[in-house]
């Protein structure tokens, strides 16, 4: 149960826009001239392409890099980036996962070797790797050291991801937001995606931290508590 | 800093001619592999030859993993990283060094590999001498990022399986542009914009490296 208003507030909002992106995306909006009804799709797939690259991994790195700066260290930058990097992990699959149900009847095939692609399926192993990492037992500062280098490293494949398109002009198509080519309401709908889309990520986010903050209070106590037993079985 | 990364590099170096892991391990395993997927490839030359660059890739960054694997274990014994930092040596130095000792064995490994392609794959020695500088490049970033991962996992009881995951797929882009400039050079062209796309990883990745290398440190 969320307690805060603010979170509170934030979830019934992102739900909202979320059913009404929904409903423009599949109801009101116009078919494509050449996509038809499948670019309903898109709605979607650019939006949770964003935050799932530039928000969630752009978070982490930024958090990863003021863990690993002396002045700023904190706990709570190692544990914002765990959260981004959890919750940019699903969004990235279900951009993986969008991208290839448009995919299969526009390109006539599940997945291709596209340098769009192929560089955003090594993105999502590389984060795989840095939570599978989080999961690796150790002193949480040496885990927090280690797993911020991770995610800088990982960071600097985003920029191969956004460029991969100019760099080897495959199949995926360039930027999609610049493009003014687009009807009224198809570009509103669109943006109102990226909003919403936002919106889920900070709530789930938000949430994931303060989960992450919980564990890290009982991991600590159950230490303390370890502590006090043993020199109590000392005094004994 | 460079005086330091010349100590750890010989270092590193004595303990591999002294150990002999490189000669009776990892090469052996890199030829294994270049047996295997000719195996797997079956006996046709044209297929073979076709295969080749892309194999020897595979097989170097294969073998990287397993020297990687060495030459982050240099350190684990009890107390080693501890002692090492009583030193007061350069962590940026510290990387270098290492890095310079495991591109070293690398050359070695490739070496070997390109011997085996020129009798397994019956490519032609004289094109495959002219990819040797894109090599080098190729080999440089394959050290760095071997050395820095490396790094990341020393320490855990989880090495020998969390390596492979975490850093071939930061490899894989190294893997590409290898396997296009071979090719290309293989078939009598010239290695092209691969050669540049090498030579920025190396350098950015011995920077980043070198950058952070001394946040690791302080982990173990």
């Amino acid at each position: 149960m969320t307690r805060r208003p603010l979170d509170r507030a934030l979830g019934a909002t992102s739900i909202v826009l979320l059913a009404l992106t929904v409903w423009l995306g599949l109801w009101v909006t116009p078919p494509d001239v050449r996509q038809h009804e499948l670019v309903r799709l898109l709605y979607l797939h650019p939006a949770l392409a964003w935050v799932a690259l530039y928000l969630a991994f752009g978070v982490a790195a930024l958090s990863s890099a003021l863990y690993l700066w002396p002045r700023t260290r904190s706990q709570r930058w190692d544990l914002l980036a765990a959260s981004t990097v959890e919750v940019g992990v699903v969004f990235l699959t279900l951009t993986l996962a969008t991208g290839m149900l448009w995919g299969r009847p526009v390109w006539n095939t599940w997945w291709t070797w596209d340098a769009r692609l192929t560089s955003t399926a090594l993105l999502e192993i590389l984060f795989i790797g840095y939570l599978a990492m989080r999961r690796v037992p150790a002193d949480p500062h040496v885990r927090a050291r280690r797993c911020a280098v991770l995610a800088l490293l990982a960071g600097l494949d985003v920029p191969i991801v956004h460029y991969s398109v100019q760099w080897w002009n495959g199949l995926h198509q360039g930027q999609t937001i610049p493009d003014v080519n687009i009807h009224g309401s198809m570009l509103w709908t669109l943006l109102l995606s990226f909003v919403a889309m936002t919106l889920v990520f900070v709530w789930m986010v938000r949430r994931r931290y303060e989960l992450a903050v919980a564990e890290s209070a009982l991991a600590d106590a159950a230490l303390e508590g370890a502590v006090l037993e043993r020199l109590a079985e000392g005094v004994r | 800093m460079w005086r330091d990364a010349m100590l750890v590099a010989g270092k590193d170096l004595r303990i591999e001619l002294r150990t002999r892991v490189l000669l009776w391990q990892v090469v052996p395993f890199g030829v294994l592999t270049l047996v295997l997927f000719a195996l797997a490839l079956g006996p046709s030359a044209a297929a073979l030859q076709r295969g080749a660059p892309g194999l020897l890739w595979l097989a170097l960054l294969f073998a990287s993993v397993l020297a990687t694997t060495r030459s982050a274990s240099i350190e684990s014994p009890e107390g080693t990283r501890t002692s090492i930092r009583l030193l007061g040596l350069d962590a940026g130095g510290v990387f270098l060094g290492k890095a310079a000792a495991l591109a070293l064995q690398l050359v070695a490994i490739a070496a070997v590999l390109e011997l085996g392609m020129l009798v397994l794959f019956h490519v032609n020695a004289a094109r495959l001498g002219v990819a040797t500088p894109l090599e080098l490049c190729a080999l440089a970033a394959l050290a760095a990022v071997g050395t820095l991962y490396g790094a990341v996992v020393a320490g855990t009881d989880v090495a020998g399986t969390l390596l492979p995951l975490l850093v071939l797929p930061a490899l894989a882009p190294v893997l590409i542009a290898g396997e296009k400039g071979t090719a290309a050079v293989l078939s009598g062209g010239g290695p092209g914009r691969w050669a540049i796309v090498l030579i920025v990883m190396a350098i950015a990745y011995l920077a980043v490296g070198t950058l952070l290398y001394g946040a690791l440190e302080e982990t173990s």
